[in-house]
C-alpha cells in the first residue's frame, strides 16, 4: 500500500514530522516497507538574497556577488546570466553536497576571485532539467530552509511516498483514511471529518439493477450505482494524475483514474461502464459456467459455475468485485456512465480470483473486506467527484439488497486487557482507544466499526488496545520457573537417541548433511517408495516430487555432487525423518552413513585402501552401542533391493531388523551417478530397544582373581560357512567357563583352496576361560576344548586344522 | 689373606678394559663362577682355623662384593652405552604426516537445535515434535486460518496428492511449526512449556529461499502469562544464544491469526563494514514473529481460554544460524557440499551447553 505524505494529511490534521509518523506507522502494525522522499537530499540548502552583481574583473561571463545569508554577506561568483541585485536564490554553502552535480562543495578562487559558495539552478538540485539560470524564488526571507519554501509553495514536489506492509486482517489500511484514522488514535494529529453530500438525481436511472436471489444471501447482499450523463473523459487533473503517479498507477482519463483514487483514498473500490455500451439492466448473477468474457486486462476468460457476473441483456459485462470488461469499459468518447459501488463477498472473490488467476486491486480489496456500510457514501463521492472534473448530470441511485448488518459486540475487559499484555493501560485510555478507532462503547461492550471485519471477539480488543499503546513500550518481566530449583531433565529418550547417533556418527568421521526430504521418482522407487501416496501433488521441482523413504538417496546425490567437484572419498551421513506413508505420523526417524572411495588421502604409511563392508560393520555397531542396543544380534543376509545381495547385512534383535549395512548394490550406484566403492549403513532409531536399566546404578563389578586361559583353534570348513556359526557354537561348549570367543583369523581364497581343497576356507577363534572355583588343570582344558571341537565341528560341517 | 689386593686390582682392571658384555661374562667367571679365582679362596676357608676364617672371610666376602657391585656397575654401563648407540641409529622423520583419521561435522541446523534446546531447558521447556505431513486442520484450521483465509494463500503450501475417491482436504507438508502448538497442548494440556523445532516447508525457491527451511516453535501457557513474559523470554534466549552482554529487542504491532495481540520482533544490531553485530548500533533485524495465543487456537487444542493464557513465537532456525556463524546462503545448507560442511561444521564433542558457552 503506498500514499504520499500530503495525500495522508489530506485526512489527519497533524503536525507530526515525517520520521515520527514513520515510526508510528511501523509501531503500529502497518510496518513501513520504503519511503521516497524526493527532497531528502535538499534539507541543508538555505535562502539567500542576491545584493549586488558586479562584472568578474578577469571573465566577461562571470559576476562577483555580495549576498545576503543567514550566516552574513558572503562573496560568492556566478555564471549565471540572470544573477543580479534582488532576486531570492537557493544557496549552497561550502561543505555542503550538491546532487545535481554529484560535488561536495568547498571555498575557492574563480579565476582569482574567492567564492564562498554556490547559488543553485533547478537541475542542480534534481527538480528539473532546467539549467538556463538559477533559481529565483517569487518569496521567501533569508536563512529560510528551502524544503520548507517548497513545502509551502511547491508542495508536490517534496512529498514523500510512503509504502507500508498491510496484514490480511487490516483492510481498513489498505485505504489512505484507515491509516490517517490508526495514526489519530495513537495521537499524532485529529482525524479530519469526511463530509459526505448525497447528490440529488436529476431523473430515473436509465438501467435498473437487480441481484439473483442466489447471491442475495451470500455473494452480493448489496448493489448500487446511478447514470451520469453528459460527461467529458478527458484527462484526470493535475493534482489526480501526480498522486496515482506518485504511487505507481498509470493516469488513464479522468473516470478511470476516479475510480482509482477511491480505491486507496477510501477503499471503495468501483467500477464505470460505459452506459451506452449496456444494453437492458445489470443483473447480478452466478454464472452457469462456460460463459466467455474479455475482461480489460486484454485476456478472455472462461466461467465457471458459480463464479460472481454482472451482466446485461448481451452477456457478461463485468467479473464482479474482480475486474471489469472490455465490452462496456470507459473510453474518450464515453458521454454517459454507470457508476458502480456494491459489496462483494470475500470468499467468492477470493475463490473466483484464485481461479482464473486475476489479481486486481479490486479483487485484493474486497477479498479482504470491503466497509458494508460505505456501499451508497462512497458511490455519493464518487458522484460528486465525477460531476466535479467530468461534468454531467446524475441520475437518481438504483439499488438492490442493503448493507449487511455487521452489528456485533464484544466485552472489554480492562484488567484482562493489563494481565494479558502486561502492561499497565488505565481503563480510560483503553476506552478512549477503541472509540478513536471508531469502536462504539455500550456500557462495557464495544461494538467494532463497520471497516473492521477482523474483529471478531475480545481478544481483538485487547490486540487494538495493546497496539495503539505501543509494543515498544512493553517492559520485559521474568518468566517464573515453572518448578524451583534445578532444571528437570527435558529430552525424550527418542530425542536424547537423536543427539547420541548425531554425535557419535560425526565422532566416527562422517560429515553431517541436511538433505530436502523430497526426492524424485526414480530414486525414490529405487529406494522401495514412490508411490502416490508420499506423492506431492504440486512439487516445485521434478526433483522433488515423492517424500523420501530412505535417507541414502539424499546422500548418495549429495555423493555425486561432490564427486563432480572433485571430492572422491566422501564420509556423508543424514539423521532424520524418512515416510512409509502420506498420513500424518507415517514417519520414523533414521540414522544412516555412506562411505564412498578411499579410507582417506594417499599416506606415506599406506593406510590408503577402497572402503569396505566391515568399515560401515564397525561404524554402523558403535552407533547401536551408543544406542544402548543389546550386544548380542543376530545378522541375516534378507537385505533391501538397493544393496548388494553378497555384501550386506541386516542386524536385528528378534524378528525387528533394527539397521542394516554393506555395499551397495552396483546397478543403484549406477543409476544415482555414484562412483563407486560405496558402503552405507541405516539404522531405525525407533526399532532400537529401549536399555532395560531404569537406574544409574550399575551391578557389582566381579574380578575373577583367578588366571583366566585363552586357547586357540582353527576349524576347516566350507567358504560360505559364516563365522558368527562358529563363535555360537563354541560358545555354547560351556557357558560358564567361556567368557570370550573371538574370530582372530580368516584364510580363504585361492591360497586357501589351494592348501584345503576348492571351496574351502578356514576361521580361527580364540576362546577364553575364565574359572571361577580353581585354577583349571589341563585336564579340564583338554576336554572343554574337545567340547568346543565337537561343537563347531557339528555346526559348521567342518574340521579342526592340524 | 694375601694378595688380595693384587686380585681386586687385577679384576677391577679387566673389568674396566671389558668392551661388551661377553668379556665381562668372562671376567665375572674368572673372578666368581663356580671355577673362578674368588670361589676358590672361599672353598679354602672351610679348612682355616675358626679365627682366621672369620678374618679372612669376611675380607673375602668384602672383595667379591666389591667385584660384584663393579660388575653390575660395568654392565649397566655397557648396557646404556648400547642403548645410546642404537638410539642414534634409531630415527625417524617426524614431519611426515600422521595416519589419516577422518573428522567428522555437525551440521549448523542440528549445533543451533541443540543450542536452542540447552537454553530453553534452562528455562523450563521440554522439547516437543509432530509430523511433518500434517491434515490441514492441524496446520490451519486449528490455528484459527481458516479455508478461505488470505493468510493460507501466503503459505505457498505442499500438498499431498490424494487418491481418487478420498474427499478428505489434502495433507499438506507442515507449512509452519505451528502445529505442534496443538498437538502438543492437545496431548498434555495446561500448563505447558515447550519448544519444537523441526522442517518446514513451503512452496518457494530463489536466491534467499529453500523449499525446505527450519523453524522452532515456542510456546508457553499458565494462568497469568503476560506479553512482557514474553519479552523477556525472548530477549533472555537472544542475549544466550547470539551471546552477547546485552540485547535490545522491539515489539512491533502485527498480525498472525494463531496470536493476539501480535507482534514482530526486532533486535538492535549493527551492520559495520558488512558484519552484523547484534545488541548494538543503530539498526533493527526482524528475527521472528510472536504473540499471545488466541483464545480459539486454546479452545481448538482443549484448553479453556477463560482459564489460561500464554504466548507463542516462531522463529527461522536456519536464519539465526545464519545470523549468528555469519553464513551467507540458506540453500547452500541443504546442498551437502564437502567444503561447506567442514567450513561451516561442528564437531562432535562441540555439545552446547549453559555452563561453558554455547560456541567455543
Amino acid at each position: 500500500m503506498k500514499f504520499t505524505l500530503s495525500w495522508l494529511k489530506d485526512h489527519l490534521d497533524t503536525s507530526a514530522s515525517l520520521d515520527t509518523i514513520l515510526t508510528a506507522l511501523t509501531d503500529l502494525g502497518l510496518e513501513v516497507e520504503d519511503v521516497v522522499n524526493p527532497v531528502g537530499k535538499l534539507t541543508h540548502f538555505t535562502l539567500a538574497r542576491v545584493l549586488e552583481a558586479v562584472q568578474h574583473p578577469d571573465a566577461d561571463r562571470l559576476r562577483v556577488c555580495k549576498v545576503e545569508t543567514d550566516e552574513g554577506i558572503k562573496q560568492i561568483v556566478c555564471g549565471a546570466p540572470n544573477a543580479r541585485a534582488g532576486i531570492t536564490v537557493v544557496l549552497a554553502k561550502p561543505g555542503d553536497y550538491v546532487p545535481g552535480i554529484d560535488v561536495t562543495l568547498g571555498v575557492g578562487k574563480i579565476r582569482g576571485v574567492e567564492s564562498q559558495g554556490m547559488m543553485c539552478s533547478e537541475r542542480e538540485l534534481m527538480l528539473s532539467d532546467e539549467h538556463n539560470g538559477i533559481i529565483e524564488l517569487p518569496s521567501g526571507t533569508v536563512g529560510e530552509r528551502f524544503v520548507d519554501w517548497l513545502a509551502d509553495n511547491r508542495p508536490a514536489l517534496t512529498d514523500p511516498v510512503i509504502e507500508i506492509k498491510i496484514t490480511p486482517n487490516r483492510p481498513d489500511a489498505l485505504g489512505v483514511r484507515g491509516v490517517a484514522r490508526d495514526l489519530a488514535a495513537r495521537g499524532l494529529g485529529v482525524l479530519k471529518p469526511l463530509d459526505v453530500q448525497p447528490v440529488p438525481g436529476g431523473f430515473a436511472s436509465p438501467i435498473g439493477v437487480q441481484i439473483d436471489r442466489a447471491l442475495k444471501a451470500r455473494g452480493c447482499p448489496h448493489f448500487a450505482g446511478r447514470v451520469i450523463r453528459g460527461v467529458t473523459n478527458g484527462p484526470s487533473p493535475e493534482w489526480l494524475q501526480a498522486r496515482l503517479k506518485a504511487i505507481g498507477l498509470r493516469p488513464i482519463s479522468a473516470l478511470v483514474d476516479i475510480t482509482n483514487f477511491f480505491t486507496y483514498d477510501l477503499n471503495r473500490p468501483l467500477h464505470v461502464f460505459d452506459a451506452a455500451r449496456v444494453k437492458g439492466n445489470l443483473r447480478i448473477h452466478p454464472a452457469q459456467g462456460g460463459e466467455t468474457f474479455l475482461a480489460l486486462d486484454g485476456k478472455t476468460y472462461v466461467l465457471r459455475d458459480g463464479m460472481m457476473a454482472i451482466s446485461d441483456d448481451a452477456g457478461v459485462e463485468s467479473l464482479a468485485g474482480i475486474m471489469g470488461g472490455e465490452h462496456a469499459g470507459c473510453t474518450e468518447a464515453t458521454t454517459e456512465v454507470f457508476l458502480e459501488s456494491a459489496w462483494w463477498d470475500p470468499i467468492t472473490v477470493a475463490t473466483t480470483g484464485r481461479a482464473l488467476k486475476i489479481n486486481s486491486d479490486a479483487r485484493y480489496r474486497f477479498e479482504r473486506g470491503v466497509d458494508p456500510a460505505f456501499t451508497l457514501p462512497g458511490l455519493e463521492l464518487a458522484t460528486q467527484m465525477v460531476l466535479d472534473l467530468c461534468g454531467g448530470e446524475a441520475s437518481e441511485v438504483v439499488q438492490d439488497g442493503a448493507p449487511l448488518d455487521v452489528a456485533r459486540e464484544y466485552r472489554l475487559d480492562p484488567a484482562r486487557v493489563v494481565s494479558l499484555v502486561g502492561m499497565d493501560i488505565p481503563a480510560e485510555t483503553q476506552r478512549a482507544t477503541l472509540q478513536a478507532l471508531g469502536f462504539t462503547l455500550r456500557g462495557d461492550m464495544a461494538t467494532p466499526p463497520s471497516w473492521r471485519p477482523d474483529v471478531l471477539g475480545e481478544a481483538d480488543l485487547v490486540e487494538e488496545v495493546a497496539r495503539i499503546a505501543s509494543l515498544t513500550r512493553l517492559q520485559g518481566q521474568p518468566l517464573k520457573r515453572a518448578v524451583p530449583g534445578v532444571p528437570r531433565p527435558i529430552l525424550t529418550p527418542m530425542q536424547k537417541r537423536e543427539k547420541a547417533a548425531r554425535r557419535m556418527i560425526a565422532g566416527l568421521g562422517y560429515n553431517e548433511c541436511v538433505t530436502y526430504s523430497f526426492i524424485d521418482s526414480q530414486s525414490a522407487v529405487l529406494f522401495g517408495g514412490g508411490t502416490d501416496a508420499v506423492r506431492i501433488e504440486n512439487p516445485i521441482s521434478s526433483e522433488m516430487t515423492h517424500l523420501r523413504p530412505d535417507l541414502l538417496p539424499g546422500l548418495l546425490r549429495a555423493a555425486a555432487r561432490n564427486q563432480a567437484r572433485g571430492f572422491a572419498d566422501l564420509a556423508l551421513f543424514e539423521v532424520g525423518p524418512v515416510f512409509f506413508g502420506g498420513e500424518p505420523g507415517e514417519q520414523t526417524i533414521q540414522a544412516a552413513g555412506l562411505l564412498v572411495g578411499q579410507t582417506g588421502p594417499r599416506d606415506p604409511h599406506g593406510s590408503r585402501r577402497p572402503v569396505d563392508v566391515f568399515d560401515v560393520k564397525a561404524d554402523v555397531e558403535a552407533v547401536l552401542s551408543t544406542l544402548g542396543a543389546p550386544a548380542r544380534v543376530q545378522i541375516t543376509r534378507k537385505v533391501a533391493a538397493w544393496f548388494h545381495p553378497g555384501r550386506a547385512g541386516v542386524i536385528g534383535l528378534g524378528p525387528n531388523a533394527i539397521a542394516t549395512f554393506g555395499e551397495l548394490h552396483p546397478r543403484v550406484l549406477a543409476a544415482m551417478d555414484v562412483k563407486g566403492p560405496a558402503m552405507a549403513f541405516a539404522v531405525t532409531l525407533a526399532a532400537v530397544p529401549e536399555p532395560r536399566a531404569k537406574t544409574p546404578t550399575r551391578p557389582a563389578l566381579v574380578l575373577a582373581d583367578l588366571q583366566a586361559v585363552e586357547r586357540d583353534f582353527a576349524f576347516v570348513v566350507d567358504a560360505r560357512v559364516e563365522a558368527l556359526t562358529a563363535v555360537n557354537a563354541a560358545q555354547g561348549a560351556d557357558k560358564t567357563l567361556i567368557e570370550s570367543v573371538r574370530v582372530f583369523d580368516q584364510f580363504a581364497g585361492e591360497k586357501a583352496e589351494a592348501q584345503m581343497g576348492p571351496g574351502r576356507k578356514s576361521i580361527a577363534l580364540t576362546v577364553r576361560l575364565q574359572p571361577s572355583e580353581k585354577t583349571l588343570t589341563d585336564a579340564e582344558i583338554e576336554a572343554v576344548s574337545a567340547r568346543i571341537v565337537e561343537k563347531v565341528v557339528k555346526a559348521t560341517g567342518g574340521t579342526l586344522r592340524k | 689373606m694375601d694378595g688380595l689386593d693384587s686380585l681386586k686390582a687385577k679384576y677391577l682392571s679387566a673389568l674396566s678394559g671389558a668392551r661388551d658384555e661377553a668379556a665381562l661374562e668372562e671376567v665375572r667367571l674368572a673372578a666368581l663362577g663356580k671355577k673362578g679365582e674368588i670361589s676358590a679362596l672361599m672353598a679354602t676357608l672351610g679348612k682355616m682355623e675358626p679365627e682366621a676364617r672369620r678374618a679372612a672371610g669376611a675380607e673375602l666376602n668384602a672383595l667379591r662384593d666389591e667385584i660384584d657391585s663393579a660388575l653390575r656397575a660395568k654392565k649397566a654401563a655397557l648396557a646404556d652405552a648400547a642403548l645410546d648407540e642404537r638410539l642414534r641409529n634409531e630415527w625417524l622423520d617426524v614431519t611426515l604426516p600422521g595416519r589419516p583419521r577422518r573428522s567428522g561435522t555437525i551440521h549448523p541446523v542440528s549445533q543451533v537445535m541443540d543450542e536452542l534446546t540447552a537454553i530453553f531447558a534452562d528455562m523450563g521447556f521440554s522439547v516437543a515434535e509432530g509430523p511433518q505431513v500434517e491434515s490441514d486442520w492441524y496446520n490451519f484450521d486449528a490455528l484459527n486460518i481458516p479455508p478461505e483465509h488470505p493468510a493460507r494463500q501466503e503459505h505457498d503450501t505442499f500438498f499431498m496428492a490424494r487418491a481418487e475417491g478420498d474427499s478428505r482436504p489434502p495433507h499438506v507438508l507442515r507449512t509452519h511449526t505451528s502445529p505442534v502448538q496443538i498437538r502438543a497442548m492437545a496431548a498434555n494440556g495446561a500448563p505447558i512449556r515447550v519448544i519444537a523445532p523441526g522442517r518446514v516447508y513451503r512452496m518457494d525457491m530463489d536466491q534467499t529461499h529453500a523449499p525446505m527451511f527450519h523453524q522452532v516453535e515456542g510456546l508457553a501457557i499458565d494462568r497469568d502469562i503476560s506479553m512482557a513474559n514474553l519479552k523477556w523470554v525472548l530477549e533472555e534466549f537472544c542475549r544466550a544464544f547470539f551471546e552477547v552482554p546485552e540485547v535490545e529487542l522491539r515489539f512491533r504491532a502485527s498480525h498472525f491469526p494463531f496470536t493476539e495481540p501480535s507482534a514482530e520482533v526486532d533486535i538492535r544490531c549493527s551492520w559495520e563494514g558488512g558484519q552484523l553485530k547484534i545488541g548494538q548500533g543503530e539498526s533493527w533485524l526482524e528475527i521472528l514473529g510472536s504473540g499471545m495465543v488466541h483464545p480459539k487456537v486454546l479452545a481448538a487444542a482443549g484448553v479453556d481460554p477463560t482459564q489460561w493464557q500464554g504466548f507463542a513465537f516462531g522463529m527461522g532456525i536456519d536464519r539465526i544460524a545464519m545470523l549468528k556463524y555469519g553464513i551467507p546462503d540458506l540453500r547452500a545448507f541443504f546442498d551437502s557440499d564437502l567444503r561447506w560442511l567442514r567450513h561451516y561444521g561442528f564437531q562432535a564433542l562441540d555439545l552446547p551447553d549453559l555452563p561453558g558457552g554455547l560456541s567455543r
